[in-house]
């Protein structure tokens, strides 16, 4: 791969490739990127499997039944799923280089994202504020790391958000700035793909259990 | 779905912007068929365990999971815009692996920590333990 091999017959073909083809700055981020995305995806798993294992150990303290609201879960999961289709629509102005339509649009989707941790901290705060905290039971230490996780990186994809934004308002949706919107875009769909097992597993079958 | 998405993945000038790698950035009517689908994979479930609609619990369980797992493709299609030629494969590859993964440790960690809770029940008086 590193420097022309010369063949004894300067006529021969050669069947390798001698020049290390061209690399364009970000012609792999999105790849890897998406491989960051997989590599958390296994982080969520664990916690997954952890919930699992430990999801039913309430130490005779309090259970899904009695602690989780699903209408305030249902509010949540609409949020993040409006907060999934207004990234689409910023994505698609983007495409099409409406600098000031791709920021109002990001600033919707950040919105909804706001609204998503809110509701989420003022589950998190009602529960501790009852007495069940991550310390009563394995149930609850479970559930706190798995949603908490999940929060945090919403947390770190409204961060990244704005600092896009505010990126896009001074240099324009330049290449690198569409670059990283995809990244963000990817990321942002990620997490909404993981609240489908949370809520799934974690309220749906928890109320059920 | 959308126009520019090339099935060739040549590494040709273009290459760096991104468009011409397999890649698919969607359009309004993919990301609105994504949204619609999503709402109802999303509604029926809550509806389901809200009202309890379904008497037998397993049933409502294997429904509500059946439609997770569901919405988790359509996400995954509409969404994040996966396909088999982004970056020639790999992306696919990586899911591929990343799926093959989860599934033996979700399945092993919750099938023997099923086993050894099962056969630890009894819980013994630990006091006369050496």
């Amino acid at each position: 791969m590193s420097a022309p091999i010369q063949t004894i017959s300067g006529a021969a073909p050669v069947f390798y490739v001698v020049d290390e083809h061209d690399h364009p700055p970000g012609g792999s981020t999105m790849l890897g990127f998406w491989l960051y995305l997989m590599s958390d995806c296994l982080i969520f798993a664990m916690l997954f499997a952890t919930f699992g294992v430990l999801g039913t150990s309430y130490a005779a303290g309090p259970g899904p039944k009695d602690l989780f609201d699903l209408k305030l879960v249902a509010i949540n999961t609409a949020m993040l799923l409006f907060s999934s289709i207004t990234y689409g629509f910023a994505m698609l102005e983007m495409m099409k280089g409406r600098v000031k339509s791709t920021q109002m649009w990001l600033a919707i989707t950040g919105l909804f994202g706001l609204a998503f941790l809110c509701i989420e901290l003022y589950e998190f705060h009602h529960m501790i504020h009852e007495g069940a905290g991550p310390w009563r039971s394995a149930f609850l230490s479970s559930f706190f790391t798995l949603v908490g996780t999940h929060g945090l990186h919403v947390t770190f994809g409204i961060i990244w958000l704005v600092t896009l934004m505010v990126q896009v308002a001074k240099f324009g949706l330049i290449e690198a700035n569409q670059r990283r919107l995809m990244c963000l875009s990817m990321f942002w769909h990620f997490l909404d793909v993981v609240w489908i097992g949370v809520f799934t597993f974690v309220y749906l079958m928890g109320v059920l259990r | 779905m959308s126009a520019d998405a090339h099935a060739s993945h040549g590494h040709d000038d273009a290459h760096g912007r991104g468009h011409d790698d397999g890649r698919d950035h969607g359009s309004f009517k993919s990301y609105m068929t994504g949204f619609i689908l999503s709402v109802i994979l999303t509604a029926i479930p809550f509806w389901l365990v809200m009202t309890g609609a379904i008497e037998n619990k397993n049933w409502t369980i294997a429904i509500v999971v059946a439609f997770a797992m569901v919405q988790i493709v359509v996400h995954m299609i509409y969404f994040l815009h996966m396909n088999t030629t982004s970056d020639a494969g790999w992306t696919m590859m990586a899911l591929i692996f990343t799926v093959i993964v989860v599934v033996i440790a979700l399945s092993g960690s919750l099938w023997v920590m099923y086993h050894l809770n099962v056969n630890m029940m009894p819980v013994h008086d630990m006091r006369n333990m050496p």
